[in-house]
C-alpha cells in the first residue's frame, strides 16, 4: 500500500511537471516575454520528448538496446503526411486532422514495429541493438527511393520517378500532387502541429507509458528484463510481454513523427538516420535508463542546450559534447554523489543556523 | 568541482552577452544561414567566405554599411529553421540563404509568412521558390540546368546516344536528372542507359559498363564532385573514353585532392563561376578572397558574393536602411528585385517575379587541367 502511494507521488510530480511547464510556456508565449527563437523549438521539444519517452519503454524498461528509434519515427512522419494529404478535402478541421494524422502515422509505425519485432526480439543483446540499427537504415532508404502521388482521390506509389505522369495527368485536368518525392522528400501543403496538440500527446503518451509500467503486463516486462529465466519458469511469455513494449513504443515514435513532420513544410527520409536515432538514445540515457522524468528534463535540456549555445559559434558543438561528458560524469561519480549529499546535508543545517552556503550546482 | 562549473557558467553569461550588443544606427543588417559544420559545412563556409569579401568591399566603399549575421544550420531542416528564428530574434532585416536546398524549402515557407526576404545563393531546386513572392535565387534551378544541359549537348552536336549515372539518394542530383530526361526526349537525344548510385557508392563498374555496352557516346553526371572523380578514374581504368558532361556540382574537381587531373580533360560541365577568369572583376575577388582565407574560392563563394551585392544595389534601389523594419524591407524588395538588374561574378542577372534568375549558361570545358570557356 505505501509502495503503490509511492509511485503514485512519483507520477503525479511527473504529470504536474509537464503541465506547470506547458501553462508556464503558454503565458509566456501570450505575454509576448519569448524570444522566437524559444517559440519556434516548442514544437520539437515536444517531440523529442515523446521519443525519448517511449524509446525509454524499449531501453529502461523491457531492457533491449534498440538503436533504429528514428526509422519508427520517420514511418510515423511519412504516413502523417499522406494521411493529412489526404484528409485535406474531407476534414476541414485542421486539430482534427492532425489527431488524425497522428493516429494513422502511429498505427502504420505499429505495424511496421511487429513486423521489425517478431524476428527482433528472438535475439539478445548486441544482435538486436545491430537488428534494429539496419532496420532504421533500410526504411531510410526505402523512403528515399519512394515516389508517392495524390492523383485525383487516389493514391499512387511507385519506386520510379512519377514526374511523366504528372505532366500528362495536369494535362488532362486532374489535379495531381506529389505528396512524397524520393530523395526529395515530403512536401507539406499546411502546417497543423501546434504546441497545444504537442503537449497533448507528451501527455497521451505518459498516460500509456506509466499506466503500463505500474500494470500487471509492465511488472511481466520488467521481470523479464531483470532475469528471463525466472521470469519463464513461473509462466510469464516472454515474446508477448516484449512485443508489447516494443509496439507500443513503436507506434508513440510514430505519432511524435507525424507531429514533427507536420511542423515543418518540408521532410526529408536523410534527417531519420541514425544520428537521430543515437541522439534519442542520449536523451534516454542521461535522463537516467528506466526513469521517465529524466527523460523529459533531458530531451528539453539537449534541444535547448545547442539552440542556447549558437553564441559560441564554432565551439558550439565541442562544448555540446563537454557538456554530455560532464553530466555522465558527475551523475555516475560517486565521489560526486558524496559531494552532492553532502552538500544537501549543509543546505539543510544552513537553513536553521542562517542562509549560509547558497549557490550549489 | 563548483567552482569549475560556476566559472565555466559565468563565462558562458559573459561570451553571450557580448554577443548581444546591438549594432550601430543605419547599418544593414543581412543574416546568413547555411551549413558551417557538418558534412555540407564545404559549401556553406565558401559561401559565407564569398559573402564576407563582399560587405568588406561594400563596408569600405564608405556610404551604407552592412553587418552580416551567420548562423549555423547543419544542412538539416529543423536547425536551419532554428537558425532562421535566431536570426529574427538578433534583429536581422534580410537573409542570404539557405544555401542547401532541403533547409531553403523549410525555411522560405516560414519566411513567407513571416514576411523576411529571402535570396538564396545556391539552393537551385524550383520548389524553393514556388508560391513564395518573398524567395529570389542568385542560382540556376535544377531544371534550368537539366534542360540547359539537354539543349547545349543537342545544338553542339556533342551526342547521339547518352548515359546518365545519377544518385538517388539526392535531391539535386535527382531533381536535374528528371528533366534532363523529360528535355532529352523532347530534343530527339537519345538516353540509352539511366543507372543510379547513393550516397556511399565507390565502385562504378556496373553503370560505366551498362553505358558502355549500350554505346553511349556521352555520359551525362548530374551529381558532385567527388563520386564523379572516381567514375573519371574507373572509366579509364576500363578504356571508356566517351565524353562526360557534368553541371555545377562537377566544379571543384580540379582541386580536389589526391586526384590526377588529367583524367579530367575533356570533363565539360556547366558552371556560372571559373576562379581563373581574366576579367578584372574575378581576378580582384580571387585576389581579396585568397588574402583573407587562403583557399581557392568556388561557385558557391560567388554566388555568395552576388546575393550580398544584389541585395545591396536593391536596398540602395528602393531606399532601405538600418531602421527599416524586417517587414517593409520585405515589401519593397519583393518590389524592387524584379525590376533591377545585377552584374555580378556569375553573370548579368535579371530576376522574374518568382523569384528565378534568367542568367546565360556557361559551359566551360577542361583542358590541360585548366577551364576553357565553350
Amino acid at each position: 500500500m505505501k509502495k503503490m502511494s509511492k509511485t503514485f507521488i512519483n507520477n503525479a510530480i511527473t504529470y504536474a511537471l509537464v503541465i506547470v511547464a506547458f501553462i508556464v510556456m503558454t503565458i509566456l508565449q501570450n505575454a509576448g516575454v519569448l524570444t522566437r527563437s524559444m517559440k519556434g523549438q516548442l514544437i520539437p521539444i515536444c517531440v523529442y520528448i515523446v521519443m525519448a519517452v517511449s524509446l525509454n519503454l524499449v531501453v529502461g524498461i523491457s531492457g533491449e538496446l534498440c538503436l533504429g528509434h528514428a526509422g519508427f519515427m520517420s514511418v510515423g512522419a511519412f504516413t502523417g503526411v499522406v494521411a493529412a494529404a489526404c484528409l485535406a478535402g474531407g476534414v476541414p478541421n485542421p486539430t482534427l486532422r492532425l489527431i488524425l494524422a497522428m493516429i494513422v502515422g502511429g498505427l502504420i509505425a505499429a505495424v511496421a514495429g511487429v513486423i521489425i519485432g517478431v524476428p527482433v526480439l528472438r535475439l539478445r543483446g548486441d544482435y538486436l541493438a545491430i537488428v534494429t540499427l539496419a532496420f532504421g537504415e533500410i526504411i531510410r532508404n526505402v523512403i528515399n527511393c519512394l515516389y508517392v502521388a495524390l492523383d485525383g482521390s487516389a493514391l499512387r506509389m511507385s519506386f520510379n520517378t512519377p514526374v511523366v505522369q504528372e505532366a500528362a495527368r495536369t494535362a488532362e485536368g486532374i489535379p495531381f500532387q506529389v505528396l512524397i518525392n524520393g530523395p526529395q522528400g515530403a512536401t507539406v501543403a499546411t502546417k497543423l502541429a501546434t504546441f497545444t496538440m504537442g503537449f497533448v500527446l507528451i501527455i497521451f503518451s505518459l498516460i500509456v507509458v506509466l499506466n503500463l509500467i505500474n500494470s500487471r503486463s509492465g511488472r511481466a516486462i520488467m521481470a523479464i528484463r531483470d532475469n528471463r529465466i525466472a521470469a519463464e519458469s513461473v509462466g510469464i511469455g516472454v515474446t508477448k510481454y516484449k512485443m508489447m513494449a516494443f509496439v507500443i513504443s513503436a507506434a508513440l515514435a510514430g505519432m511524435a513523427g507525424a507531429l514533427y513532420s507536420l511542423n515543418y513544410s518540408t521532410v526529408t527520409a536523410s534527417k531519420f538516420k541514425f544520428d537521430t536515432s543515437i541522439l534519442v538514445l542520449v536523451f534516454v540515457v542521461l535522463g537516467g535508463i528506466g526513469n521517465i522524468r529524466g527523460s523529459i528534463i533531458a530531451a528539453t535540456l539537449l534541444t535547448v542546450l545547442p539552440e542556447l549555445l549558437r553564441a559560441f559559434n564554432d565551439y558550439r558543438m565541442l562544448i555540446y559534447a563537454i557538456v554530455l561528458i560532464l553530466v555522465m560524469l558527475t551523475t555516475n561519480n560517486p565521489r560526486f554523489k558524496q559531494l552532492r549529499e553532502s552538500l544537501a546535508e549543509k543546505l539543510r543545517r544552513g537553513k536553521g543556523a542562517g542562509n549560509e552556503s547558497e549557490g550549489g550546482v | 568541482m563548483k567552482k569549475v562549473i560556476s566559472m565555466l557558467l559565468v563565462a558562458a553569461l559573459a561570451v553571450m552577452m557580448g554577443s548581444a550588443c546591438f549594432a550601430e544606427e543605419g547599418t544593414l543588417k543581412i543574416g546568413f544561414i547555411g551549413p558551417l559544420t557538418g558534412a555540407a559545412a564545404v559549401y556553406g563556409t565558401s559561401c559565407l567566405q564569398g559573402a564576407q569579401v563582399a560587405v568588406d568591399e561594400i563596408n569600405a566603399k564608405g556610404g551604407m554599411q552592412i553587418e552580416l549575421i551567420a548562423q549555423d544550420d547543419e544542412h538539416d531542416p529543423e536547425k536551419s529553421v532554428n537558425a532562421y528564428n535566431t536570426l529574427w530574434d538578433e534583429g536581422a532585416q534580410m537573409i542570404v540563404g539557405c544555401v542547401t536546398t532541403g533547409p531553403c524549402k523549410a525555411v522560405s515557407a516560414e519566411a513567407y509568412n513571416d514576411r523576411m526576404f529571402m535570396l538564396t545563393p545556391s539552393a537551385s531546386s524550383t520548389e524553393v521558390t514556388e508560391g513564395k513572392d518573398n524567395m529570389y535565387q542568385v542560382c540556376f534551378t535544377d531544371p534550368n540546368q537539366g534542360s540547359a544541359s539537354a539543349q547545349f549537348i543537342v545544338d553542339n552536336g556533342l551526342a547521339t546516344k547518352v548515359a546518365v549515372i545519377y544518385n538517388n539518394a539526392d535531391a539535386y542530383s535527382t531533381g536535374i536528372y528528371q528533366t534532363f530526361v523529360a528535355n532529352a526526349a523532347e530534343l530527339g537525344l537519345e538516353v540509352v542507359s539511366v543507372t543510379t548510385f547513393t550516397d556511399d557508392t565507390t565502385d562504378f563498374s556496373v553503370q560505366l559498363t551498362d553505358a558502355k555496352d549500350n554505346g553511349a557516346d556521352l555520359v551525362f553526371l548530374p551529381i558532385y564532385y567527388t563520386p564523379a572523380s572516381m567514375i573519371l578514374s574507373q572509366a579509364n581504368a576500363m578504356e571508356y573514353a566517351p565524353t562526360f558532361f557534368g553541371v555545377d556540382g562537377m566544379d571543384g574537381i580540379l582541386t580536389m585532392e589526391g586526384f590526377d587531373t588529367s583524367l579530367a580533360e575533356g570533363l565539360m560541365l556547366l558552371t556560372p563561376f571559373a576562379a581563373d577568369a581574366e576579367d578584372e572583376r574575378t581576378q580582384t575577388f580571387v585576389a581579396a578572397y585568397q588574402a583573407a582565407y587562403t583557399d581557392v574560392p568556388t561557385q558557391f563563394s560567388a554566388d555568395g558574393y552576388d546575393a550580398v551585392y544584389a541585395l545591396y544595389e536593391a536596398s540602395l534601389e528602393g531606399g532601405i536602411n538600418g531602421d527599416t523594419s524586417t517587414e517593409d524591407a520585405c515589401e519593397i524588395l519583393v518590389k524592387v528585385m524584379p525590376e533591377i538588374t545585377v552584374s555580378g561574378l556569375t553573370g548579368e542577372m535579371d530576376w522574374d517575379a518568382n523569384g528565378e534568375v534568367t542568367k546565360t549558361p556557361k559551359a566551360v570545358v577542361i583542358q590541360n587541367g585548366v577551364y576553357v570557356g565553350m
